[in-house]
């Protein structure tokens, strides 16, 4: 008979036996997701300083091999708020321990902050990693590695060194396995794509030839932080209700409802405790397992909470969003672009925010080879993985009928899509799409048939337009033609000037005059 | 009303400097448009007229194209030379955005210009290939340059003188011939030539090669008008060959426009279907086609006489056709000593 072994495995114990789902699953896909994890911590960061953020990024190649895997130095460095030195450690070197398990809007998964990037350098390096951050006074150097079975941070060495110059921020160091030439296709798409979300930031990226990639800012403003919230009742569920229901410090269920929650004003407390058959003067340590139960279903239910209350989502704004798109596309003033916000909504009792851009014209037609280009974006970080099996591929591909927009199979489009929520709605764990929750998907259905109207005009206008130039460019050939015949017809000497009549079929659409020269001829042949 | 070409210019240059799209008027050629006239006995342009405006962005390339060929016209008058139809086509290729894109295209253009200025191509210059003769005894003085004033009789060389420019704008002198028979075919005019038929019907030959062209027509319209010479006509015994003839004495719809090109007095005098019977002739069957075109004949008003019912009847109940060489059966000549001298009795 074979015994059978029983144990339990540390956090960063079980991220190291299933990295995929944090996105290591290979080793391209590994210096994507280790940048991208350590990307979003700065930026992240800075926004909490107020602070335009200037990231730094470099990989180096440390032994290559002829095909297939290296191992690559990866640096990182911002100037955000840093990390106060008593937390360095614990930081960056256990899973589950950090700054962001409070309910409000926030890049990444899990909330890790780049530990799982430290943890996949040291299981293919077997090298430390080193933190540099200061939050305005000295500077601490940290060179560390994780003790994965116990899920705790090794301190190898550290160091105290002067900040004269008042340098806040972190920069973090480490070597890992990895295939850059795989890679670096994504990584440039997700540096430009974080770039075009977030203009404020400005980016640097040298990469292992020595190349430079610098991503401008194009403004210094920053949009405003998520607030932390609490929970609305409709994305409740027994466990949290339960922890609330232990540490409370309320006399009774109404105080309690309206003191836990959200959207939950004096008389929406009574009606719904009325409901969940909960006396509102009952003590919250009297519930029992089974009240419990009956007041989360009857929560779900329930229709007259006050609606989600989205202060603490943190969109991009319209007017970043289009600085951004018309700085990384490239886009002239010629082009169209129109950026639209909805408002907030909810799916589950969470709310969210929908962003949506459309641009077309003649940057985007030399950027792509004709169709739809998708960008999407969930809470500032691009996706770029697994695109057609989410949501927004859905909804751009299937929900939407682009020929009522004039919009056929070759127009060059740019589509992008942002959701901000404070659970964006992955469908699986460690894929980078969004499931089609019905209110999701509806948002994004409705803002982008709002753009997608503007687009119309446009379109629409540039074919009259093309018309337009076309009929001027006939009169423009043969009148003088015309001209110098019936002067030598009629030896009268020099042909008469065509001028006025020029001017008289042009003028009858006078904007057409002005824009004839300065708009790019993008329609064609179907004017 | 006739307008020269340097009017038609001079309109349109007022017209744009007066800060006018410039425009013009002409009859309409339209199917619509063109009607028989009984009295007349042709084909003529009824009342509707279109205008041709240079505003429209339909009418901008043709109009562009007439103003050109009218210059081009003129520069041939200037110049005293003639163009085919076909090299005003190759000419304007000189031209960028007005060439013209084949040469249908070009012939139209000519045929607008003869409508708007109410004259013949001839007259300015413009002629088709030249493939029609003449030949007997008709004194005629040259116009053309380096020939003016000289003289030539048309019996002078034995081929018969082919019509061109030249014969087209001489002077007609003097005849001593009472009548002009006009054949179709080349062979039946080279065998009148032979047979000294000019002298022993004392006749002007005529050869059309097929259909007549407008220059043709234009000399028999003379020689019967200005000369009082009838006219005879023989063609093969088929549609085609009525047709020809019908086009000699009523005009074509694509010359509608013009005059001096009819002679309504011409008679057709055969190989008529009568004829086929008569004697006995060697014949083909009509074809699916020529019997749809018979039909076609007897429903238009210009065979609405006695002559051209019977014949077609004839025609189409018979089924037949023949062609004028099919009198060879009888021998070479005797379609000159026999049937032509019957024929001509009769008139």
């Amino acid at each position: 008979m074979t015994e059978v072994e029983y144990q339990s495995i540390s956090p960063s114990d079980f991220f190291y036996r299933n990295r995929e789902i944090a996105g290591f699953s290979n080793p391209s896909r590994a210096i994507y997701a280790a940048v991208r994890e350590l990307v979003e911590n700065s930026l992240d960061a800075c926004e909490v300083r107020r602070t335009p953020p200037d990231i730094y990024i470099r990989i180096t190649e440390v032994t290559g091999s002829e095909a297939g895997p290296s191992i690559y130095t990866l640096r990182i460095e911002d100037n955000g708020t840093g990390v106060p030195s008593e937390h360095i450690p614990r930081c960056f070197g256990q899973v589950f321990y950090g700054s962001k398990y409070t309910l409000k809007q926030a890049r990444g998964t899990f909330g890790l902050g780049g530990t799982i990037t430290i943890l996949y350098g040291q299981i293919t390096t077997h090298k430390p990693v080193r933190i540099t951050s200061s939050t305005g006074g000295d500077i601490h150097e940290y060179v560390m590695m994780i003790d994965i079975e116990h899920n705790r941070p090794m301190i190898l060495k550290h160091t105290v060194m002067g900040n004269r110059k008042g340098w806040k921020g972190t920069a973090v160091e480490l070597q890992l396995e990895g295939d850059y030439s795989r890679s670096r296709y994504r990584l440039y798409e997700y540096l430009k794509q974080t770039a075009m979300v977030n203009p404020y930031a400005d980016i640097n990226f040298v990469d292992p030839r020595g190349r430079l990639y610098h991503f401008e800012r194009a403004t210094e403003k920053i949009p405003p932080l998520p607030k932390p919230v609490k929970p609305h009742p409709h994305g409740i569920d027994v466990e949290t209700f339960r922890r609330l229901v232990a540490v409370t410090k309320a006399r009774n269920m109404k105080e309690f409802m309206r003191g836990h929650f959200q959207g939950v004003g004096p008389t929406t407390a009574e009606k719904f405790l009325k409901a969940a058959k909960i006396s509102p003067k009952a003590k919250p340590s009297s519930l029992g397992p089974e009240d419990i139960v009956r007041l989360v279903r009857t929560a779900r239910e329930f229709k007259d909470f006050k609606r989600p209350d989205p202060s603490c989502l943190s969109p991009i704004g319209e007017e970043l969003l289009e600085t951004g798109i018309r700085k990384e596309l490239n886009l002239g003033a010629g082009d169209f672009l129109k950026v639209v916000q909805r408002k907030p909504a909810t799916y589950l009792g969470f709310p969210f925010i929908v962003e949506v851009a459309i641009a077309h014209g003649r940057s985007i037609a030399k950027q792509s080879r004709g169709g739809i280009t998708i960008y999407r974006f969930a809470n500032r970080i691009p996706l770029l993985f697994d695109e057609s099996s989410g949501v927004v591929w859905k909804a751009v591909n299937k929900d939407i009928n682009w020929a009522t927009y004039k919009v056929s199979a070759d127009t060059p489009l740019a589509v992008g899509v942002h959701v901000c929520s404070t659970k964006i709605p992955y469908k699986t764990v460690g894929k980078e799409y969004m499931a089609d929750q019905p209110e999701v998907e509806r948002e994004i259905t409705n803002a982008l048939r709002s753009a997608a109207r503007s687009l119309r005009l446009y379109i629409a206008r540039s074919i009259r337009i093309a018309r337009e130039r076309r009929r001027l460019d006939i009169f423009e050939r043969y009148l003088p033609k015309i001209a110098e015949f019936s002067a030598k017809l009629s030896d009268r000497g020099e042909a008469p000037s065509i001028e006025p009549l020029l001017a008289a079929v042009s003028a009858s659409l006078p904007e057409v005059e002005k824009r004839i020269r300065e708009v790019p001829q993008i329609v064609e042949g179907n004017g | 009303m006739e307008l020269s070409l340097k009017q038609l210019g001079s309109l349109i240059y007022d017209q744009i400097q007066n800060r006018e799209f410039p425009w013009i008027m002409m009859q309409s050629r339209s199917t619509d448009n063109i009607l028989y006239d009984p009295d007349l006995r042709q084909y003529v342009l009824g009342d509707r007229m279109i205008r041709r405006h240079s505003r429209n962005i339909r009418h901008i390339r043709p109009f562009t194209q007439l103003v050109w060929t009218a210059w081009f016209a003129r520069e041939l008058m200037r110049l005293r030379k003639t163009s085919t139809l076909r090299e005003v086509y190759y000419s304007a290729r000189g031209q960028r955005d007005i060439e013209f894109k084949h040469q249908a295209e070009s012939d139209n253009i000519i045929t607008d210009l003869e409508t708007a200025l109410n004259r013949p191509r001839e007259s300015f210059n413009i002629f088709p290939e030249e493939r029609s003769a003449i030949f007997g005894d008709l004194t005629i003085e040259y116009t053309v340059p380096g020939y003016e004033g000289r003289r030539m009789n048309l019996t002078e060389h034995p081929d018969g003188v082919m019509i061109g420019p030249a014969i087209t704008s001489s002077k007609f002198v003097e005849t001593t011939a009472d009548k002009v028979l006009v054949v179709e075919k080349g062979a039946m005019f080279t065998r009148l030539v032979e047979e000294r038929a000019h002298e022993r019907f004392n006749a002007i030959l005529v050869h059309t090669a097929g259909q007549s062209p407008r220059s043709t027509r234009s000399i028999i319209h003379r020689l019967n008008r200005d000369h009082n010479l009838p006219v005879y006509i023989f063609t093969d015994a088929d549609p085609w060959g009525v047709h020809i003839a019908m086009v000699i004495i009523s005009g074509s719809a694509n010359a509608a426009h013009l005059r001096g090109l009819a002679t309504p007095e011409a008679k057709w005098i055969g190989v008529w279907a009568t004829d086929i019977l008569d004697y006995k002739l060697p014949t083909e069957n009509l074809t699916d086609f020529d019997v749809k075109r018979l039909k076609e004949l007897k429903g238009d008003p210009r065979y609405r006489e006695e002559l051209w019912q019977r014949e077609i009847d004839i025609f189409l109940k018979i089924g037949k056709k023949a062609e004028l060489e099919a009198f060879s059966r009888y021998g070479l000549t005797y379609i000159v000593d026999e049937y032509l001298p019957a024929k001509l009795d009769v008139m």
